[in-house]
């Protein structure tokens, strides 16, 4: 039997152009030995959620520079509770004013992270909350 | 409602966690196989393998988005991509390149990381493709790792497979080594408008004139798997047709999927389709009998004794083949 990995869709949504942050990331994760599915620039929430049905993956991370995260956010947390897909961990990263994230992890986001964050806490984070996944 | 008769009735989240299931070969993976296997059979397995950054995803993008268009045929693609030998992670970027299939219910990408297998696959991309099979999808496309000379295993798994090349990857040395030349049914130049094109078809070109009708067989520890024998219908013979196509320009795609189609009539008038589908299968076969010999090689054999033979040959007192005679026998040393 294979050990089971940890896959996480790595998105970026909206119009703005800088991926930098979530090729970052998503380095760091692939480094720490998960599976990370990149998809690419100007993403929808619904191709964010089809990816990540068609995908089966544990976690989503998002990047948002454009300020539209309270627009972009829960339309994907509500596409992935749709399809079924609840039990998936929501991580955002980019350019979040402070005064959003208590509204935001409410909503179910697992962790938020702003410029300087160590790749080291964002992999902590993400393998500790989809520990339970793992097991089902 | 059993895993079974939700794939069966077009569920994609089932379809989804049981691919999980059946890459990480658990128990409820390989039972829900075993129910789905007679439902398997009916897909046109499309292989598309070459080298990295010829194009590969936006070749299956296209060829995907044409298939859509032009039949009511539904799609899944498996696409792989290298795992770290180092870390064991993966970044799959193939989707970067598929964005234009998104929104079409009747298409299913799955990306998939090779987990140390070397051939350009991963060690369950056949068992995910029969997956696919039984839950309908009709067109199944299969993308290697960005491959090498000698990464083959597609032609083993596919009907058709594809070699897609691009200007300016090599010579008429190139194109006549043995290899990832050899096993394409179809071969495609994509990025056609880049200059170079023409030294690129002719040195394909030179290629095919200069081979003759071979048995197509693969060795496979030391036995030789016969897969095609053009030889002995002479008159039905498969010479692989070289298209040129543009997959950012959309160019080129009617011609690639009727070629597809014809390589199709082919193996099913020739009885190649049949033929390899038992080369496929008794491969499948002999593999699960090596791991499921290994596996309990492992589980009768006590891991002490094991080290120690091991240690012998380290120090070079034993052979590995003498270590192996004696760990098989069960002989003390």
């Amino acid at each position: 039997m294979t050990e089971r990995k940890i896959r996480v869709l790595v998105a970026k949504p909206g119009l703005d152009g800088h991926d930098r942050g979530a090729k970052v990331v998503a380095r760091a994760l692939r480094d720490a030995g998960m599976e990370v599915i990149y998809t690419g620039l100007r993403q929808t929430p619904v191709m964010i959620a089809e990816a990540a049905l068609q995908e089966d993956v544990d976690a989503v991370g998002i990047s948002i520079l454009s300020g539209a995260h309270m627009a972009l956010v829960p339309r994907v947390i509500e596409l992935l509770k749709a399809n079924g897909q609840e039990r998936v961990k929501i991580f955002l990263g980019g350019i979040i004013p402070d005064e959003d994230v208590p509204t935001l992890k409410q909503m179910g986001v697992a962790g938020i992270y702003g410029p300087g964050t160590s790749t080291d806490d964002i992999v902590r984070d993400v393998r500790e909350a989809v520990v339970d996944s793992l097991t089902r | 409602m059993t895993v079974t008769s939700s794939i069966l009735t077009g569920d994609r989240l089932a379809l989804s966690r049981l691919l999980t299931q059946v890459e990480n070969g658990t128990a409820e993976g390989r039972a829900a196989l075993n129910s789905l296997f007679p439902h398997t059979g009916q897909a046109h397995l499309i292989g598309v393998t070459g080298a990295p950054g010829t194009g590969k995803s936006s070749l299956v993008n296209q060829l995907a988005l044409y298939y859509r268009r032009q039949t009511t045929q539904r799609v899944a693609i498996v696409a792989v991509d290298p795992t770290s030998p180092f870390t064991g992670g993966a970044l799959l970027g193939d989707r970067v390149r598929m964005r234009d299939l998104s929104g079409d219910p009747d298409v299913f990408i799955r990306s998939m990381a090779s987990r140390g297998s070397l051939g350009g696959l991963a060690p369950a991309t056949a068992a995910m493709a029969q997956v696919f099979d039984a839950a309908g999808y009709e067109i199944i496309f299969i993308e290697t790792v960005g491959a090498g000379q000698a990464e083959v295993d597609i032609a083993r798994l596919a009907h058709t497979t594809l070699v897609v090349e691009a200007p300016g990857f090599g010579d008429d040395i190139q194109a006549i080594k043995a290899g990832i030349l050899e096993i394409a049914d179809i071969l495609v130049i994509n990025k056609a408008d880049q200059p170079g094109v023409e030294n690129t078809e002719r040195a394909l070109r030179g290629m095919l004139e200069l081979a003759h009708p071979v048995r197509r067989a693969f060795q496979h520890h030391g036995k030789m798997e016969i897969v095609d024998t053009p030889a002995q219908s002479s008159e039905s013979l498969w010479i692989p047709p070289i298209l040129r196509t543009i997959a950012i320009q959309s160019a080129g795609f009617g011609e690639l999927a009727e070629a597809i189609t014809r390589h199709r009539e082919y193996l099913r008038q020739s009885g190649d389709w049949s033929r390899r589908e038992r080369a496929r299968l008794e491969r499948e076969v002999e593999m699960l009998i090596q791991d499921t010999l290994a596996t309990r090689f492992r589980a009768g054999i006590q891991g002490t004794y094991y080290a120690e033979v091991l240690g012998k040959v380290f120090e070079h007192q034993l052979s590995p083949w003498e270590a192996v005679k004696i760990l098989l026998n069960g002989r003390q040393t």
